[in-house]
């Protein structure tokens, strides 16, 4: 017997080292719910990671821009309106009201990571003969590019954005013939014309965002769009990426601004991510109930099997309360020792099927992620359940009557 | 007074008391212990004789009457009081299921005091071996239950019993069990730890020729004890 070891510990698991088949059978029982509950988790979180990855290096968490521009009926008196049809007005590009200010505005916010204006418009992008439409966003690289990483789908050149230069997508390129430090004739449908160099080329995965976007710098792009010092959106980014929503209603609520989170354009993933979520929730809560339920009927049977133990240690001193947590500890370690087999077996299947699922180009269909803290918490919430579990066993046993456990 | 290890006054149990199966089981029973003596007690099947020594075990407790362990009224203790009690003045000594079958004979031994003191530290394990030893199995001290003859089991019991140094060893029938020779070994062992550590024993025995051994012996007849009995042996 180990000495640093309390009595209720080397009894506990003696008990369970007698009961070879039923701890065996459980403790299998208990690894396969927590196995299933992990792989289940893990991959869950891999395909949102993946999303929110995907998403988040692409977009801005929230985008304001001008508030809409509607048109007011006209009123000759109180209450009476002259023309009851209100046509929505087409809505020019024009620019944030007092930007700067709304940027320092943010910037003071403690949750405000990064903050970049930019401005966007539509020109055509000419190249000898060839020449396609495409959208400009005139941005400030050192800021944009902490919201929205263009580096790091750089694919040739560099991320270079001085005032001449002009990063565009892969189709684009092969559209126009063009490759990096060719130059390109910008023009915008007001008029001007711009000449730039191509500094890089990006691939954001998308086809259409490959033939379209363009970024230049953002002085460059307010002069080629007419609107010196003024920027169309600003983006921003923000330390809890699910606080989004709420923040771009406080922004709303305080600037003459429309804001619109990630979580707002991305609603339909959101909407699916829920559903998963819940319907996991649900999986895992049951699972926990029948591996609670599993652990109460083995230490039930036990507690039966053993009263003449309990019976002889209770006639040597042994108190109620020593037997109650002899028993509560047995519950607690066939869910730990139980979620420790689970996670590895979970871990494993999910190293497995990550190997063998493969999308049709040959790469990964979620990203392996196994996060300790969800060993962690699953290890936790199984000891847990097992001791929770093990509650109305080790009440009974602690209850036995000695005189009726000896005689039995 | 001061060498009383025991005394019952009127002590009276009934069982299912205020159903119609109620029945009085022992009927103001008397007795005293006193230090050092070795008691047997005899009668017929279904007297009274188990009930009696639950009730001096502090198992159970008598439906009216005082039990006075070495002069202390029990009557007043709470549960926690009494199983301390217990683990210190009284050992006990079953007929069946003798040792727990999930430790070796050393760890049985050393139970009473591990869960006494919370930690086996190794006084513990020294005061078990010694205790082998006196019962003579030091060489079993590894061996589990199911690898040890009856009367080597009992033994062992004799030997948790008397772990915690008690008072008092209530012994129901220890030798019930056994053939006659394992059960004249016990018998004798329980005999010399009385003559040399002092330690006083009650015995349920069927067996005339061991309770004739003993100093007393107390009949129990339809849970009275049988007038005239309880004259030195
Ligand atoms: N828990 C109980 N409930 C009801 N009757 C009992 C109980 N235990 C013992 N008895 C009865 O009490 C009487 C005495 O039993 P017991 O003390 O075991 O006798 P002995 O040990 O002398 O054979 C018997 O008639 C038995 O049936
Ligand atoms: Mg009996």
């Amino acid at each position: 017997m180990n000495r640093w070891l309390p009595f209720e510990w080397i009894t506990a698991v003696r008990f369970l080292r007698e009961g070879r088949l039923q701890t065996l059978f459980i403790v299998s029982g208990i690894a396969i719910g927590v196995g299933v509950i992990v792989f289940m988790s893990a991959m869950l979180a891999g395909l949102e990671a993946n999303f929110i990855k995907r998403v988040l290096t692409s977009q801005p968490q929230i985008q304001l821009q001008p508030p809409d521009q509607i048109a007011r009926p006209l009123r000759s008196g109180p209450g009476e309106i002259e023309d009851a049809i209100i046509q929505r007005p087409s809505q020019r590009i024009i620019s944030i009201d007092q930007w700067p200010k709304i940027r320092e505005h943010l910037l003071a916010m403690p949750e405000v990571r990064a903050v970049s204006p930019t401005i966007a418009g539509s020109a055509l992008a000419v190249r000898g003969d060839a020449s396609r439409s495409v959208s400009i966003s005139g941005v400030e690289p050192a800021s944009y590019f902490q919201i929205v990483r263009i580096p790091e789908y750089i694919v040739a050149g560099e991320p270079r954005l001085t005032s001449e230069d002009i990063l565009i997508g892969t189709e684009l390129a092969k559209d126009l013939g063009a490759t990096v430090g060719d130059k390109l004739n910008i023009r915008a449908a007001s008029g001007p014309t711009r000449v730039l160099t191509v500094t890089g080329l990006f691939d954001l995965g998308n086809k259409g965002a490959n033939q379209r976007n363009t970024y230049i710098a953002l002085r460059t792009a307010q002069s080629l769009l007419g609107m010196i010092g003024g920027v169309t959106t600003i983006d921003v980014t923000i330390a809890d990426i699910f606080a989004a929503e709420t923040f771009a209603r406080q922004i709303q609520a305080s600037n003459v601004v429309q804001a619109d989170s990630w979580i707002t354009t991305n609603a339909q993933f959101f909407t699916a991510v829920q559903a998963q979520k819940t319907s996991n929730t649900l999986i895992r809560l049951f699972v926990g109930l029948s591996v609670a339920f599993g652990i109460a009927a083995v230490l039930i049977v036990s507690v039966i099997q053993r009263s003449k133990d309990i019976g002889i240690l209770r006639a040597m001193g042994t108190s109620r309360g020593q037997i109650l947590r002899v028993f509560l500890l047995q519950g607690g370690l066939l869910g730990f020792v139980g979620s420790l087999f689970g996670s590895a077996a979970g871990a494993g299947a999910l190293v497995y099927w990550h190997s063998v699922l493969r999308q049709a180009d040959g790469s990964e269909f979620f990203p392996l992620i196994l996060e300790q803290r969800l060993f962690v918490a699953t290890a936790v919430l199984a000891t847990l359940t097992g001791l929770l579990a093990a509650m109305a066993p080790a009440l009974r046993a602690a209850n036995l009557d000695p005189v009726a456990a000896i005689r039995g | 007074m001061a060498d009383e290890v025991l005394r019952l006054e009127k002590v009276c149990k009934m069982y299912n008391v205020g159903l119609p199966s109620q029945t009085e089981v022992l009927h103001d029973i008397d007795l005293v212990l006193r230090h050092g003596e070795f008691l047997a007690l005899m009668g017929p099947s279904g007297s009274g004789k188990s009930t009696l020594l639950n009730i001096v075990g502090l198992l159970d407790r008598p439906t009216s009457g005082r039990i006075l362990i070495k002069g202390r009224d029990v009557g007043t203790m709470g549960d926690a009081e009494i199983t301390h009690l217990r683990g210190h003045t009284i050992g006990f000594v079953f007929q069946q299921h003798l040792l727990i079958s999930a430790f070796t004979a050393l760890e049985n031994v050393m139970m009473p005091m591990l869960a006494d003191r919370g930690f086996p530290g190794p006084a513990i394990a020294a005061r078990a071996q010694d205790l082998m030893a006196r019962v003579g199995l030091e060489k079993f001290a590894g061996n589990l239950a199911m690898n040890m003859s009856g009367g080597q089991q009992q033994r062992v019991a004799v030997a948790r019993a008397l772990a915690m140094n008690p008072d008092l060893v209530r012994a129901d029938e220890p030798t019930g069990n056994l053939d006659t020779k394992s059960a004249d070994g016990v018998f004798e062992l329980m005999r010399q730890v009385n003559r040399e550590g002092g330690t006083s024993f009650l015995v349920v025995t069927h067996n005339m020729d061991l309770a004739r051994r003993c100093d007393r012996i107390i009949e129990v007849v339809d849970g009275r004890i049988r007038p005239g009995s309880g004259a030195a042996a």
